[in-house]
């Protein structure tokens, strides 16, 4: 499905802010696997997943969906196969639209866009059966505009534009950590809810390594820009938070005292 | 204002508004102030007086709509490719058009039209010629005007408006962002141009210099219009910025009928503008020294130290 291979990315080389971000990353991923991926402020998360998605370009390596060789693909060539969740609730929609046009841009996802109308009536009804699903009221607010929804709902709504045109690969980054808690709850339900209704390949990174346990079917942890523990199986059921912390110490070897890292 | 005169900034008002309309693509669709606008609408003047000159006037219209659109793709592209800032860029194909605008006019800073065919004297010996500087610039500004309102309604509108708005969002969703500001400038430009062309046809001349400033006219119409006439739905938007365009021409007009000079026009366009695009921050202002002085907390008074 994903096969990545001695994946290597260096910020701002040759200058003293050089940065190692990823280091010889070599990562594949199942057909319907779900991936969590944990690790402290620049252990590389982000970067991997801009790397897959290609708004970074990548220093070394090779990247694999479906068979193709997708390393060196511009960002939007590979949008037609990926869908993504950024951290920021504004980044994921056009504020000065409303809801309904949102979703018709993601609805034309992959395929050419030309003269044709932007939304038809049968899109119109497939977008609110989609909207009544989040469970938000947003079926009834279609020709509001985005900018008028709240963190919570803009995420819901940009992960059912990340879904709603079925993608190889779903990447969520971070994308409940701006929302307060009871939000982004939701938003993880719903996360868990569409991922699982198609059978989605994904990547979720987080901060929260409960989350990180509760949600999908296999873990890894990134600490300065290398995996250094992948768990799935009965490792992974059995691990607890607790375990985790351990682990993170004995094979960093640094102490965990990262604020961002929640423990619980 | 004599009935000439109010006739007479209307029609300017017209035709002005097809290059609103084209300021209004890149300033508000894409979110990026387009200063090329200068340069193609002289472009768009030049090439319709060397056509009227020698070749047939509609031909120069559909030339210089061509022209605009290929200025805007060279902005597009120093953006895109180049990663020069939008201003910037604007200001290169600005610059660089100036020359090239004194190529098309073969030299000259001033292309005279008179007695050469123009758009307008094609309706001469018609019931219609009278009412021609009229009709022919309504018929051309209704049409760009439907024209570019469905067009802003198709799939590929909405990604144009949302690449404005979100760029990373219509790159995330499968889109080459890059495709679509070439697209959104190159029409722009084109509007722009034929604008430009058309006012060289309605005035019988052509002049270097007659796009200084152009870009801050639209950018006036757009916001004066919005500001007055209102933002959603968006055919309201595009007829709101058709009237601030004529809005602009009558308050010229009315400057002029005051006995301003016409050399401080440029002044007076400069603060309209500044003033337009200042409205938000001015009504920030208003709203925290309200509260300032409303606050009972402020009033000596009420205050807590009332007492001593």
């Amino acid at each position: 499905m994903l096969i990545i291979e001695s994946l290597s990315k260096t910020f701002n080389p040759g200058s003293i802010n050089e940065k190692l971000a990823l280091d010889n990353i070599t990562l594949s991923l199942q057909p319907g696997e779900f991936l969590s991926i944990i690790g402290g402020n620049g252990a590389g998360k982000s970067t991997l997943l801009n790397c897959i998605s290609g708004v970074y370009p990548i220093d070394q390596g090779r990247i694999i969906l479906d068979s193709k060789d997708i390393s060196y693909r511009p960002e939007y060539q590979r949008s037609r196969y990926i869908g993504r969740v950024f951290q920021d609730p504004m980044l994921g929609t056009a504020f000065d639209m409303s809801i309904e046009e949102n979703l018709a841009i993601a609805y034309a996802r992959g395929k050419t866009r030309g003269l044709k109308p932007g939304i038809r009536k049968s899109e119109a009804k497939l977008f609110r059966e989609h909207l009544a699903r989040l469970e938000l009221g947003l079926e009834d607010r279609m020709k509001q505009k985005v900018g008028l929804l709240s963190g919570g709902q803009r995420q819901a709504l940009t992960l059912l534009m990340a879904t709603i045109v079925e993608p190889r690969l779903l990447l969520l980054d971070e994308h409940t950590a701006a929302l307060d808690p009871a939000i982004a709850q939701r938003v993880l339900q719903l996360t868990r809810e569409i991922v699982s209704r198609y059978h989605l390949t994904t990547i979720m990174v987080t901060h929260n390594m409960k989350a990180a346990l509760e949600y999908g079917n296999r873990t890894i942890m990134m600490h300065d820009g290398r995996i250094i523990l992948d768990l799935q199986g009965a490792e992974r059921e059995e691990m607890t938070v607790e375990k985790l912390v351990q682990l993170f110490g004995l094979k960093s070897g640094a102490e965990l005292d990262n604020d961002r890292l929640l423990l619980i | 204002m004599s009935f000439l005169a109010f006739q007479g900034s209307v029609e300017l008002g017209i035709i002005y508004a097809i290059m609103a309309l084209g300021v209004f693509i890149s300033f508000r669709t894409l979110n990026m102030p387009d200063l090329t606008v200068d340069g193609s609408f002289v472009l768009g003047a030049a090439v319709s007086a060397t056509l009227c000159s020698g070749g047939h006037p509609l031909v120069g219209l559909a030339l210089a709509f061509a022209a605009g659109c290929l200025a805007g793709s060279v902005t597009a592209l120093l953006h895109t490719k180049l990663n020069i800032q939008p201003l910037l860029s604007g200001i290169l194909v600005m610059l660089g058009l100036y020359s090239i605008n004194l190529r098309v006019m073969d030299g000259r800073a001033n292309i005279p039209l008179l007695n050469k065919a123009t758009v307008f004297s094609l309706l001469q010996g018609t019931p219609l010629e009278e009412s021609a500087t009229l009709l022919i610039p309504s018929i051309i500004l209704l049409s760009m005007l439907i024209l570019l309102f469905l067009f802003l309604k198709t799939q590929f509108g909405f990604v144009l408006r949302a690449t404005g708005d979100n760029d990373q969002m219509v790159r995330a969703l499968g889109v080459n962002t890059d495709l679509v500001i070439l697209i959104g400038l190159a029409l722009s430009n084109g509007l722009v141009a034929l604008s430009g062309s058309l006012i060289a046809q309605y005035q019988s001349f052509a002049d270097i210099s007659m796009g200084i400033g152009m870009v801050i006219i639209g950018l006036a119409s757009v916001i004066i219009g919005e500001v007055i006439f209102g933002t959603t739905p968006l055919l309201r938007r595009l007829v709101a910025v058709i009237l601030g365009a004529m809005l602009y021409r009558l308050v010229i007009a009315l400057a002029l009928e005051l006995g301003m000079a016409p050399t401080d026009l440029k002044l007076i366009s400069a603060l309209i503008v500044t003033l337009a695009l200042s409205m938000p921050s001015i009504k920030a202002y208003l709203i925290f020294w309200k509260k300032k002085h409303s606050s009972p907390y402020n009033r000596k008074e009420a205050g807590p130290d009332a007492d001593n």
